[in-house]
């Protein structure tokens, strides 16, 4: 069963294009993990699904959530879908939590809001805490954000990502902001907890191998589009893209210690200044004529003229 | 610059805030610790000098002026702290709803509390006073009006701030509303800057109550204030008698000075640009 749905989603702000023709698929406990350089528009397809885009956004094409349109959505509905269906963790967890309340409002404050009592919301907040490896729940519970590492903060908004029971889980590089050592604690964390309970997560990552961890499928964004998707155990063997590949070049593994570093040549382009054939035409080694002047329609896993050739 | 940076005013602010927990703890217990009834009096005694009877001497009726003033700090304290609580209220509502809504709404808010703001709050005051009729209510609810700008810029310009803050769009994501995000997360974290307003705007509303009274518009005699004890006590002077004028001057440059520097140092401990 397909629970998100993006269709053809087209995005501009102020005019200037930031998402073109997004088409994906999510199914119901399915992970989707994004994967593109920053500007690609990661975030913004993930944010269009909460309507959190920026004053002046115009859209085009359609979200659907579990078939309703979320474009479509009433305030009372839209924020109904915030509160019980969709649950969002952002890079930075200091940065979303209010500084100056505790722990323990941060957690139960939307439990309570849909009408728990004080004791059931706090039961359950520890209980949560407990399950993402927080340790000492109940002395968490009454410690301000400041007191906790970033890691164990972040640990806090998953648990609270996970406490109301959503179906859907949003998380936008959710270990950016965290120190190396903390980071795959962190998601193996996320990604357990959502495999228990089947919840259906999108995740956004500049790491494809962390990606390829974490979930079923990869979707490569680049310049506003979705590039290829494919499924995260073919990442390697499958790729046929030539900026999956590049991508896939460029990682630290991809070469023997010692040697240089492989880059991606050239800049990234964002959906304003990609080029009007193929937006990767003017980096890819492959490029042909028609890459550049005819852009490539996404047929079966990638959109790109040389599928066939690659 | 600030008194603060003053090495003398900076280090006696724990002084003055001994000073300012006695002048409020005088004007809450004045009944009890006045020596005399306010506004006894007893002509056969007017213009007595200093005494062990009475420590500041009497004035003009024989009053005894230690008493007067110990009574006047009452409506000296409460004029202010009811302009700076109802501007303070007023203009932090403003200012949160304004930051919130945007748009047309904070442009229209802002713009008439710029025109407002254009008004000198004391001549705002004394103009309603002189139309409205002097007492204690119509200044300080003329004043009150006056300081609502001076607080509501502060406050909207750090609500901006916050509302802007990525914990606060965290909160619509998961589906609160305005109403609750205000009151729950905005109006909490921006109190420690409305505080520091108030105790500010404190000082200044008393010399500005203190003026009116002087100049006849606030309470009228024979009620005991400090402004209106500073008027009344004119005369005396070219008596030869300026213990009331000077007495009363003294207890409201002490008291504002005692005030400020504690608010001061409030501002300073919780950051920002508080003017």
């Amino acid at each position: 069963m397909t629970l998100l749905q993006f269709d053809r989603l087209t995005v501009a702000v102020s005019g200037r294009p930031v998402l073109r023709r997004v088409t994906l698929d999510v199914a119901a406990g399915e992970a989707v993990g994004l994967v593109g350089e920053s500007g690609s528009g990661k975030s913004m397809t993930v944010r269009s699904v909460m309507r959190l885009l920026p004053a002046g956004a115009t859209v085009g094409g359609t979200v659907r959530f579990d078939g309703a349109d979320v474009g479509a959505l009433d305030a009372a509905g839209l924020r109904r879908m915030r509160s019980r269906d969709v649950a969002m963790v952002f890079q930075d967890p200091r940065a979303v939590v209010n500084p100056v309340r505790t722990v323990g409002d941060f957690l139960t404050e939307v439990l309570r809001d849909q009408g728990t009592g004080r004791s059931e919301a706090t039961r359950r907040a520890a209980a949560a805490l407990s399950e993402v490896g927080v340790g000492d729940a109940m002395r968490r519970l009454q410690q301000r954000p400041y007191e906790l590492s970033g890691g164990l903060l972040q640990r806090v908004v998953i648990a609270a990502a996970l406490l109301t029971g959503p179906r859907l889980i949003l998380a936008d590089e959710p270990t950016t902001a965290l120190d190396t050592t903390t980071q795959e604690e962190v998601v193996a964390i996320l990604a357990e907890q959502r495999r228990l309970r089947g919840t259906t997560l999108m995740f956004i990552t500049h790491d494809l191998e962390l990606a390829a961890a974490v979930c079923d499928r990869i979707a490569v964004m680049y310049a506003g589009e979705i590039v290829e998707i494919l499924p995260a155990a073919r990442l390697h063997s499958d790729a046929r893209h030539p900026y999956t590949r590049a991508l896939l070049g460029s990682r630290p593994g991809a070469v023997a210690p010692g040697e240089r570093l492989r880059t991606v040549p050239g800049v990234p382009q964002s959906a304003l200044t990609a080029p009007p054939g193929c937006v990767f035409a003017d980096r890819c080694p492959h490029a042909e004529a028609r890459c550049r002047d005819v852009r490539p329609v996404f047929t079966g896993s990638a959109a790109c003229h040389l599928l066939e050739v690659l | 610059m600030t008194a603060l940076a003053i090495p003398v005013v900076r280090r006696a602010v724990p002084f003055a805030a001994v000073i300012c927990l006695l002048v409020v703890l005088t004007a809450i217990l004045a009944p009890w610790i006045a020596p005399y009834d306010p506004n006894a009096i007893d002509p056969l005694n007017a213009y007595a000098p200093f005494s062990a009877a009475h420590p500041l001497g009497t004035d003009d009726l024989g009053r005894d002026l230690l008493s007067r003033l110990i009574h006047g700090s009452r409506t000296s304290l409460a004029g202010p702290l009811i302009v700076v609580v109802a501007a303070g209220t007023i203009g932090a509502t403003l200012a949160i709803t304004a930051a919130w809504f945007g748009g047309w709404f904070d442009a229209l808010m802002s713009r008439a509390l710029d025109v407002l703001f254009a008004f000198p709050g004391l001549v705002l005051a004394i103009t309603v006073a002189a139309l409205f009729g002097s007492g204690f209510i119509t200044p300080v609810v003329a004043l009150s009006v006056a300081f609502v700008p001076v607080i509501a810029r502060v406050m909207r310009a750090a609500a901006l701030r916050e509302r802007n803050l990525p914990y606060i769009e965290a909160l619509r994501v998961q589906g609160f509303g305005a109403w609750r995000i205000c009151l729950r997360h905005l109006v909490p974290n921006l109190a420690p800057l409305l505080m520091v307003q108030a105790a500010i705007g404190f000082g200044y509303a008393m010399i500005d109550l203190a003026s009116i009274s002087f100049l006849g518009l606030g309470l009228q005699p024979p009620a005991a204030d400090w402004g209106l004890m500073i008027a009344n006590g004119q005369p005396s002077i070219l008596a030869g008698f300026p213990q009331q004028s000077v007495t009363a001057a003294v207890a409201v440059v002490i008291t504002v000075v005692a005030f400020t520097a504690v608010a001061e140092r409030l501002a300073t401990r919780f950051g920002g640009d508080v003017r």
